[in-house]
């Protein structure tokens, strides 16, 4: 009897409890919740909504209410994926987990996954819970605490699981089995050093049936092997099992479970092929072993659709990173030729990228594919074509610049602004590396310039000027093209202008006198100029060119003298500064300085030094483009002796003249200087020439040694950044610093012996080593003296001109023996006149005091034609080691 | 290795995120907003990859939503892109011809087959018919909970989300 009524009290306080539970609000749904926070209609109200939520949801989390855990973090889940923060439900999220619950535990592992960051109380709470359930009888539970695993491992978790993980990973359970792989990759990769262990257990892996254990296995043993040599040295014996595996997939008939769109599991099949890579790399004896599968999958695979193209295109990788055969290369390019063609641009996009990764290595076989690539230039996607355009300028040689050229140039004109800058550098790069010819080359910039309009950048004004002003033969053709241009120039395009009115400035008497092979009335020029001048599309830069070309002409035109005066008195008063003082100054050279205006005027020297050839001296090119090109003119000329002659009171005038432009100065000298020491750095060939001359000398490794030294200044002067040592560099080159510039004119266009020299010869008398004259050929005198410090000897070359010509671009190279250090300083110019002579300072250690040779290699351009030779030095004195 | 994959809406709403590599929740987000505009912003015409920092990104339009995962440099885009297919028919054969609306309100159900399909980055699985059982049956196994629990609390399914 009692024991009845106890049942039904108890039956009814159970009810009670029940009635408890439900009559409470409960709290809403998650599918509520989103509908509530999607009829949201502001930002505002969204974010009340979410208010609300979060605090109820806090209020239940501490009163450790369990019942309706998991919802309210399934809605905290939501809320965080909104960008909301969530982070206080990251022990809620533990707290499901250690539930015995499956639903508990399945939101409560989803959560962690998305919740949890790297703080380590956490994860040593969640590690004990990981370790539980991956003893769980129940398979999903294992499933879902790898799962995580898998996912947010870190260092310390996996050093504290990865036995749990080896153990699974042997389970009889291929479901488990899978997930256990991934998870000991995930281990492998945070702590290397457990790799070890999961050795044994790889093996069975690939005698699987199941592709979800083959598939994790085989990526498990592809990221061994890249971790490891060890390893990769060890599954090279798995490559007959791989290609058999891999042969069974693909002679397979169809398999429903693993069919995609007709290709037998793509899944698998490109991670095996991408093992394979990694296995055959290096290797011929794997290469051999994998060379006819690799032929089976490149020529059978099913090519219609894109997941055929994904296989295939991992095959061309494995073919291209392995020691294959050539005729599997030429298959591999040929499989990338037929992408391009392919109406899908995911396809093409990836042709062309692995092209442009192969084209080092193979570039005659992707050569034969320049008519597509070529096509893909025009190609709808901007992606497209960009990395159409970057494997066009890796494919361009002096054989095919012409017809590429040609059609960059199209692309050029119609390209859209953000690619013209960077096709039109790479244009003026490739013209300068493969031109067949002048006349050719200054067509191609003159064509870069107008195609790629105001995008073109500095350095590319700046190589076209240098160009035309280098090459004398072609001025006047070049004149003659460029007042084409001119005379029908739009003025919105300043580049072109800027290098019409430069040219034209510098060389409007060629095109005056009828070399140009157009005529041109004096009257006709005033008047483009005066267009430009006043135009109001014209940039001040453009105007600034504009305005010295016009001065310069008015030295070379006869008649229109006094309208050229008009023009540039009117910019006396222009609201730019700069104009406004380029007009004053100007002015005064028709008034009270006329009789210098002449010699002020002279044409400049050719340049020198490198057109802009790498990146890394683009900026000194921009430097020396805007102002200080044209200020250099009048500097140099002002400085030089010939103006000496002049009155004492009129070189006061000058001063003041000289006065507003001294920044302009300093700048000018220092950014010439440095490009000239970037002239030795950055020309392989000049490398690649010394390394031939060691040669001779010493044939060995360590040859490379001396090459390196001569760019640099002795390290104790370096400083930090490598542009300032150059600039140092050329400071420390001779005893002043003003003499050192080395592309001043002085020394070229004055014809006098410039004030440097005289120094040299009392620094030698000093000397007790007798000096040598260590060659005299073609014109050109080398004569040395030294100084011994030591083992230390320092040589004072000075190298004289007396071929009657003007030498520009003189180069001394020297190699010595290589247990001989040899550092070569800055020459204090390229250029002499006749009978002038530059010199140049040649450091060297000779430890070993072994007996000095040097061989030597001299460059030089007389009156324009190259003239080369190369000798060696042996009649060093014997005190210099004695 | 996949590094994350992130679903999102033509208006930019984030639908789904799945990390395989730790970062501090900041940086998710700002990778996440800049990602999602950069794909936003590209035309239709364009391909389905882009670069962006060491990682390739590969993305796909279903209806209105937007698959991107991010992978790495020696990975297969083209196979990235079989990837998602895989993931849509999964979801589509799971929710029968799925649409966005089923992956808002069901956003944890996307997440548990993510789970199945891939572990950590890579694909572990490469049968739907084994990736579709694994959730029926873990399905089930809620369902058995759900029914002890009604009879418990009399009739009200607690454990509903």
């Amino acid at each position: 009897m009692s024991s009845i009524k106890q049942v039904i009290n108890d039956a009814v306080e159970k009810g009670k409890e029940v009635y408890e539970k439900v009559r409470q609000p409960n709290p809403i749904r998650l599918r509520d919740l989103i509908r509530q926070i999607r009829s949201a209609k502001t930002a505002a109200e969204e974010r009340a909504v979410v208010n609300r939520e979060c605090a109820y949801i806090r209020l239940t989390f501490r009163e450790e209410d369990s019942v309706w855990r998991c919802r309210n973090v399934a809605k905290l889940l939501y809320i965080h994926m909104l960008g909301y923060p969530a982070h206080f439900g990251q022990m809620e999220c533990l707290k499901l987990i250690a539930s015995p619950r499956f639903t508990d535990k399945r939101i409560g592992y989803l959560g962690a996954m998305l919740l949890l960051d790297e703080r380590q109380d956490v994860h040593l709470l969640i590690t004990n819970s990981l370790k539980n359930d991956l003893n769980s009888s129940t398979q999903f539970v294992q499933g879902l605490a790898l799962c995580t695993l898998g996912a947010i491992a870190s260092p310390e978790m996996s050093r504290d699981l990865a036995g749990e993980v080896e153990r699974l990973l042997k389970s009889s359970n291929a479901y488990i089995r899978k997930k256990a792989a991934v998870c000991a990759l995930r281990i492998i990769c945070r702590v290397p050093e457990l790799m070890e262990m999961y050795l044994p257990a790889t093996r069975s892996l690939l005698s699987e049936k199941n592709h979800g254990v083959l598939i994790t296995g085989v990526t498990l043993i592809t990221e061994m092997c890249r971790q490891s040599p060890d390893m990769l040295a060890h599954f090279k014996k798995i490559v007959p099992n791989l290609v058999r595996i891999l042969k069974n997939l693909i002679m397979a008939g169809y398999s429903p479970e693993h069919d995609v769109q007709g290709v037998s599991d793509p899944f698998l099949q490109v991670k095996i092929l991408k093992l394979l890579r990694i296995l055959g790399c290096g290797d011929s004896e794997a290469s051999e072993t994998m060379n006819d599968i690799l032929a089976q999958v490149a020529t059978n695979t099913e090519s219609s659709k894109n997941v055929g193209n994904a296989i295939l295109y991992e095959t061309v990788l494995s073919i291209m990173d392995i020691k294959s055969e050539s005729g599997l290369r030429v298959l591999a390019i040929n499989i990338l030729g037929r992408f391009l063609l392919n109406a899908d641009k995911n396809i093409r996009y990836v042709a062309l990228n692995t092209l442009l990764r192969v084209v080092h290595a193979d570039n005659s076989a992707v050569q034969r594919h320049r008519s597509t690539i070529l096509e893909c230039l025009k190609d709808a996607d901007i992606s497209i074509r960009r990395r159409a355009m970057e494997l066009c300028f890796a494919l361009i040689n002096g054989n095919n610049i012409r017809t590429m050229m040609k059609e960059l140039l199209t692309f050029l004109e119609k390209a859209e602004p953000e690619f013209k800058a960077s096709c039109s550098s790479k244009c003026v790069l490739a013209a300068e590396k493969y031109s067949p010819n002048v006349r050719w080359h200054i067509d191609t910039l003159l064509k870069v310039v107008e195609a790629a309009g105001n995008h073109v950048p500095d350095d590319v004004v700046s190589s076209t000027i240098q160009l035309i002003s280098e090459t004398r033969t072609e001025q006047a053709y070049a004149v003659g093209e460029l007042w084409r241009h001119l005379s029908i120039a739009q003025m919105e395009y300043q580049p072109m202008i800027q290098v019409a009115t430069w040219c034209i400035g510098e060389f409007g008497d060629l095109l005056l006198s009828g070399h140009a092979d157009v005529t041109v009335v004096e009257s006709e020029l005033i008047d483009i100029y005066q267009k430009i001048l006043w135009s109001s599309q014209c940039s001040i830069t453009t105007k600034e060119y504009a305005l010295t070309s016009l001065m310069k002409l008015s030295a070379r035109l006869t008649h229109e003298i006094g309208s050229i005066q008009q023009v540039v008195s009117a910019f006396g008063s222009h609201l730019n500064i700069e104009l406004q003082q380029r007009g004053i100054e100007y002015s005064q050279l028709f008034t009270r300085h006329n009789h210098m205006r002449g010699p002020l005027l002279e044409r400049m020297p050719p340049f020198e030094g490198t057109r802009a050839g790498t990146e890394q001296d683009k900026a000194t090119i921009t430097n020396g483009v805007d102002t200080p090109l044209d200020n250099e003119s009048l500097l140099n000329d002002l400085t030089s002796p010939n103006n000496n002659a002049h009155e004492t009171s009129e070189s006061n005038a000058l001063l003041d003249l000289l006065g507003g432009m001294e920044p302009g100065d300093s700048d000018t000298i220092k950014s010439t200087s440095t490009s000239i020491s970037l002239t030795v750095a950055s020309t392989p060939s000049v490398n690649a020439d010394i390394l031939d001359l060691l040669g001779g000398l010493d044939s060995g490794p360590a040859a490379s040694v001396p090459t390196t030294n001569m760019n640099e200044a002795p390290p104790t002067q370096l400083p930090n950044s490598s542009n300032a040592a150059y600039l140092l560099d050329g400071l420390l080159n001779n005893s002043t610093p003003i003499i050192s510039s080395p592309s001043s004119p002085v020394t070229n266009s004055a014809g006098t012996i410039p004030t440097s020299n005289s120094i040299y010869p009392l620094v030698l008398q000093k000397s007790s080593i007798p000096g040598i004259t260590a060659y005299d050929k073609n014109g050109i005198r080398l004569d040395m003296a030294f100084e011994l410090q030591e083992t230390l000897i320092t040589i004072n070359l000075i190298a004289s001109n007396n071929t009657g010509a003007q030498v520009t671009d003189f180069l001394f190279q020297a190699a010595v023996p290589k247990s001989i250090q040899l550092q070569m300083l800055n020459p204090s110019g390229t250029n002499m006149a006749p009978t002038a002579s530059l010199t140049q300072l040649i450091k060297v250690n000779n430890p070993n005091k072994v007996p000095l040779r040097m061989r030597i290699k001299l460059s030089w351009l007389a009156n324009g034609s190259p003239v080369q030779d190369q000798g060696e030095i042996s009649n060093f004195p014997s005190a210099l080691w004695q | 290795m996949m590094q994350f994959m992130l679903l999102f809406s033509r208006q930019g709403k984030l639908r789904l995120q799945k990390w395989y590599e730790a970062h501090p929740d900041k940086v998710k987000k700002k990778i996440t907003r800049e990602l999602i505009s950069t794909i936003l912003a590209r035309k239709p015409k364009m391909s389905s990859f882009l670069e962006w920092k060491d990682l390739k990104i590969v993305y796909k339009r279903y209806a209105s939503l937007y698959f991107c995962c991010a992978i790495e440099q020696q990975d297969n885009e083209l196979l990235t892109l079989e990837v998602i297919h895989r993931y849509v028919e999964l979801l589509d054969k799971y929710f029968g011809s799925v649409c966005e609306l089923d992956i808002i309100f069901n956003f944890e159900k996307a997440y548990f087959m993510l789970d199945e399909l891939m572990v950590g980055g890579e694909v572990c699985e490469t049968s739907k018919k084994n990736v579709l059982k694994a959730i029926a049956a873990q399905d089930l196994l809620q369902e058995e909970e759900a029914e002890d629990d009604a009879m418990y609390y009399g009739g009200y399914n607690i454990r509903m989300l």
